[in-house]
């Protein structure tokens, strides 16, 4: 798991490689720790994540300003609520 | 020269598909008989696509829910078991129906609670785990290993299995739920196995997920749109409101719910095709075609094999379990599961074992087709996890006569109420194993986010 700041609201969690539950939990935990306003981008490749994160997003009201798909890494730029 | 890695992945795809074909005809050249086992194979085939296609994970239905308030796999296969459960009474009107029920006692409630801990920390179920192998996932490849070798060292090493069923699991009481209704005819099925021990209960889960976990989201939003379209004033829920949510929470993941009906119906489809080939061989067990083609050192003393005739995934691991160690000269026949009734049948003469073969291969086609196949071998982290979540499953299995299909979505949709007793213990195990997680997890960023200027 590598997490790192990329500008003063933005952070990056990378959890490549991760399977279920750690990608939806450690960005659960995340998100929880940032600021409103600020943004996550989440970096994963276990398929069954998706869904979760999906709900998840949606569920506590957050904003999703990017969700895209490289081959088989998936990623969401989240604006915490 | 470079390959196109569509072309690559589909060409795998195609070869898997291929693979199951020649498989399927080499069975029949060999013996008509054995299209029993190709049975098997293609419903396992089916069940991994639709499993890879929902995301259909059990783990992921408790864990997920508790963890972090998502309801999507717990209503997937509240849906599942709501639509298989009328499928079998159905089929069991017509005598097509391949259902036993298991003994109820406390040890599902145990098993459940060992293996919902197990599911927890492997990250997928005993059926998650063979369509996550599927895709490639090396965590879930070490969980396999953990159920298979977990289950055939806890049935035969010092006699306790045995101690367990004949002092205890054998005295238990077998029950469904229809043998209360003898008046109501073909009728019983449908009012005791599937609305009374089915239908109500998920209409009352789903109710309960509703308004525990989903419903502050769900309404948030509903509230938001109302606010924007109303003339000022903040405005209430109503019940129209509340009968809105809970079909947003239902339709809310719909490759989930899709997949749930399907399997729904499969797992049906499943059982009316096995009855049916029983009823053309004159069989009522695998076993008795092994013994009559002279295999008679892979059946059991009764001359049978494990042979559910429905959806399974863990016996049969624990038999190909102890077919390895039995080629490693240790004797695995001393005990009442493999000796007297499971056999210990070679993989390729193994039905259910076929299916579980099936699962991966079927999950395997569709990832690659969609792109989501990747060999991921885990850190040293994740082999933990697995390995000890494949361990926990593999001995909660056994304590509860199955997994969460065996013990739980069969059981219960047959009308047998001890599966609810598995999905409760399944669900304290998921909690157990929540908060070691959420220790962990906040250990880990305590650490990991230390640097910045988070609050922690």
């Amino acid at each position: 798991m590598k997490f790192k700041k990329k500008d003063e609201h933005t952070y990056e969690l990378d959890v490549k490689g991760y399977v279920c539950p750690h990608p939806q939990l450690y960005t659960m935990k995340t998100l929880q720790k940032i600021k409103s306003g600020d943004v996550l981008e989440v970096i994963f490749d276990n398929p069954t994540s998706e869904e979760s994160i999906s709900a998840l997003i949606e569920k506590d009201g957050h904003k999703v300003l990017e969700h895209t798909r490289n081959g088989v890494n998936f990623y969401y730029k989240i604006q915490k609520a | 020269m470079d390959v196109d890695p569509e072309r690559k992945r589909k060409f795998w795809a195609y070869s898997i598909l291929g693979l199951m074909i020649i498989t399927s005809l080499w069975y029949y050249h060999l013996n008509p008989l054995y299209m029993y086992l190709v049975a098997y194979l293609w419903f396992g085939f089916t069940y991994g696509i639709l499993m890879q296609y929902g995301r259909f994970c059990f783990a992921s239905a408790w864990r997920d829910l508790i963890a972090i308030g998502v309801t999507r796999m717990f209503i997937g296969i509240l849906i599942a078991l709501a639509t298989f459960s009328l499928v079998l009474a159905v089929l069991a009107t017509k005598q097509m129906s391949t259902f036993h029920p298991g003994p109820l006692g406390p040890n599902e409630l145990i098993g459940g609670l060992l293996f919902g801990i197990g599911m927890t920390l492997a990250g997928g179920c005993a059926s998650g785990t063979l369509y996550k192998t599927g895709e490639g996932n090396g965590t879930s490849w070490l969980a396999l290993f953990g159920i298979v070798f977990s289950q055939a060292i806890f049935v035969d090493y010092g006699g306790f299995f045995d101690t367990f069923l004949t002092g205890y699991a054998f005295k238990e009481p077998l029950i469904t739920l229809s043998q209360y209704f003898p008046n109501l005819g073909p009728f019983k099925y449908v009012v005791g196995n599937s609305i009374i021990n089915v239908i109500i209960p998920v209409i009352i889960l789903i109710v309960l997920a509703y308004y525990i976990v989903a419903r502050k989201g769900i309404m948030r939003r509903l509230m938001e749109s109302k606010t924007a379209s109303a003339d000022g004033g903040v405005p209430k829920p109503t019940i129209g409101d509340d009968m809105k949510g809970i079909w947003l929470m239902i339709t809310a993941s719909k490759r989930t719910a899709i997949a749930g009906i399907l399997l729904g119906i499969v797992s049906g489809i499943h059982v009316f095709t096995i009855q049916s080939l029983r009823y053309r061989d004159g069989i009522n067990n695998f076993g008795q075609i092994l013994w009559h083609l002279g295999f008679v050192n892979q059946v059991s003393s009764l001359h049978t094999v494990f042979d559910p005739g429905y959806w399974y995934i863990t016996t049969q691991e624990a038999q190909f379990g102890a077919w390895v160690m039995e080629h490693l000269g240790i004797n695995m026949r001393n005990n009442i599961f493999y000796g007297t009734m499971n056999g210990i049948p070679a993989p390729w003469h193994n039905p259910p074992l076929l299916m579980s073969i099936g699962i991966i291969l079927g999950a395997a086609t569709i990832a690659l087709m969609n792109n989501e196949f990747k060999l991921k071998m885990p850190n040293r982290e994740l082999a933990v996890w697995g390995l000890l979540g494949g361990i926990f499953m593999g001995i909660g299995a056994r304590l509860a006569f199955g997994c969460n299909i065996g013990a739980f979505y069969i059981r219960v949709a047959g009308g047998d109420p001890g599966g609810w007793l598995f999905f409760a213990g399944m669900g304290a195990g998921a909690l157990g194993g929540v908060k070691m997680f959420n220790w962990w997890t906040n250990r880990k960023l305590a650490s990991d986010l230390a640097d910045f200027d988070i609050d922690l």
